[in-house]
């Protein structure tokens, strides 16, 4: 199970720094709680990147939840940490090891004082660790969702660390099912309307083999559908360069992916070739970059699009007579251009309602604190029908930016225990 | 003749920090040579005019009759940096799919009716 997007890290440093039992994906305990009696009863595994910052009390928690239900003589927890670099960031960079920006290469000195957590990515090689020590759950702190789904079969395959080509099918795999029900007919565009089941969707199931081949599928019953289409557009979801799909245990080719669809919601891979991992972790650090919001006012007919241009003008000019300073003013109309922009068509010139959407960002908080003060009064003092404002002002947001960045290997090393 | 590419072709798209990528993929395998000569990574920079800061990468997967594509500095910052409402570029699948190209009239016989009405 896969708990942890990229600025999740940071709300869970936040958490952990108030209280030091905290810091770990609370979500994980309830669903522990439920499906363990038939885990243990059945013998599967549960592995998950719930850990967060901190995994130990996240598998304290599990144990706790094993006692109430009885269970304790029958589970070992495995805990997978290490991963969590941001107390030795002033030794790395003391010792030359720059954590630059991937993107901007900018060194990391730039945003040192304001970083918030700094995490390496760890792949599925510690957890098989775990799982060889007997563990049958498995918190990590910050590990690769493809890790989660490629751990197990190393372990059961008995593949070895230079399988290079296993290890990328095993990877591939777990790419296809980290999103939901991304590969089972979830925000799938070919044939939309007719995935059946949408409410009751099943999740994607990896049926594995020894050789490296496997299918996707889903349970019996469930809503959906797993055909080749479907599975392409999760292939190609937050893909790179399609050659070099890199994780810390291999580099898979996403070009030599063969696919077939091997009966009813059942599509088979094979011929996925990989080649050797580099030798570093993928670092992802996250700092704090200033202050945002966004407020918005619906306009209705006639002329709603006039009238919330108007109100934007309305807005914008009284926010540069005030002399604040943004880095960035946005404005948006939804229903006429927020997702597509200047690629939109022209909207219809009786169109019901548009609703206006302008956002600040700013190094300043009392400036976007001032603007949250500017969009209720529109109502009053602006163009006419308005509606929309129930919320009030507009929350003034902290941003925590992501600065993805490269560690060598041999500067971390995963810890594990089991309990 | 001129065809839309919603009727040649599906597509996802996602983020990872500000820039996009979008993967293109063929309805019929016989479209994706159509597609790699005229779905040119200049001609989509130019396709999101006003969206792209940056270049445009492209790379064929020709085992899934696809095009992936990258759309630098195309997300106002990206991640909780950006001030869209598509932060994550998540629609920028069919804002592609608004482009029309050249095709070849024996190869486009209207005969898959685009993504919503494709023949199973």
């Amino acid at each position: 199970m896969d708990y942890l997007a990229e600025i999740t890290m940071s709300i869970l440093q936040k958490q952990k720094s108030r209280d030091p039992r905290l810091g770990y994906a609370k979500d994980f305990i309830p669903i522990v709680e439920r499906i363990l009696p038939r885990c243990v009863e059945k013998n599967i595994r549960i592995i998950a990147n719930a850990g967060g910052v901190n995994p130990q009390a996240c598998a304290e928690a599990v144990r706790a939840v094993a006692e109430k239900l009885g269970l304790s003589s029958r589970i070992k927890v495995g805990i997978v940490s290490g991963d969590d670099i941001s107390g030795r960031l002033d030794d790395f960079l003391s010792r030359g090891v720059t954590l630059e920006n991937m993107e901007t290469r900018e060194p990391l000195q730039a945003v040192r004082g304001r970083v918030q957590s700094a995490n390496v990515y760890f792949g599925a090689w510690p957890i098989v660790e775990a799982l060889k020590k007997g563990a049958n759950v498995i918190v990590t702190g910050r590990c690769t969702d493809t890790g989660l789904s490629l751990a197990p079969m190393a372990f059961e395959f008995g593949w070895e660390e230079e399988d290079w080509h296993r290890l990328a099918a095993g990877t591939v795999a777990g790419h296809t099912v980290e999103c939901g029900a991304q590969s089972t007919g979830g925000n799938s565009l070919v044939n939309w309307k007719r995935v059946p089941g949408l409410a009751n969707i099943g999740y994607p199931i990896i049926e594995a083999f020894e050789d490296g081949t496997f299918v996707i599928t889903k349970h019996k019953g469930t809503g959906g559908r797993v055909d080749v289409p479907t599975v392409k557009e999760q292939l190609v979801y937050e893909m790179g360069d399609p050659r070099s799909y890199i994780t810390p245990d291999c580099i898979a080719d996403f070009t030599t992916i063969q696919l077939r669809q091997e009966g009813k919601d059942r599509v088979r891979f094979s011929g996925i070739r990989g080649r050797p991992a580099t030798p570093f972790y993928k670092v992802s650090i996250s700092y704090s970059s200033g202050w945002k919001a966004v407020g918005t006012l619906v306009y209705g007919w006639p002329e709603a699009y006039e009238k919330a241009k108007a109100a934007d003008k309305v807005v914008r000019d009284r926010l540069r007579s005030m002399g604040l300073k943004f880095e960035e003013v946005l404005t948006e109309f939804v229903g006429v251009d927020a997702c597509h922009g200047p690629l939109s068509s022209e909207p219809p010139p009786d169109i019901a309602e548009v609703q206006f959407r302008i956002g600040v960002r700013s190094q300043i908080k009392d400036d976007v604190e001032r603007f949250t003060r500017e969009i209720v009064p529109l109502v009053l003092n602006g163009p006419p029908t308005v509606t929309g404002f129930a919320g009030g002002r507009p929350k003034v947001e902290e941003i925590v930016a992501y600065w993805p960045g490269l560690i060598l290997k041999s500067e971390v090393v995963p810890v594990i225990e089991v309990l | 003749m001129k065809v839309q590419l919603l009727q040649l072709a599906h597509a996802r798209s996602g983020d990872k920090g500000d820039t996009a990528n979008i993967g293109l993929i063929a309805l019929e395998l016989a479209y994706y040579p159509t597609l790699v000569k005229e779905v040119t990574a200049a001609r989509v920079k130019k396709h999101f005019r006003g969206i792209c800061k940056g270049p445009v990468e492209r790379f064929e997967i020709p085992n899934l009759g696809a095009l992936n594509f990258l759309l630098h500095e195309s997300l106002g910052g990206g991640g909780t940096v950006s001030l869209k409402t598509d932060a994550q570029g998540k629609t920028y699948s069919t804002a592609l799919l608004r482009m029309v190209i050249e095709v070849p009239p024996a190869l486009f016989r209207k005969k898959s009716g685009g993504i919503a009405g494709r023949r199973r």
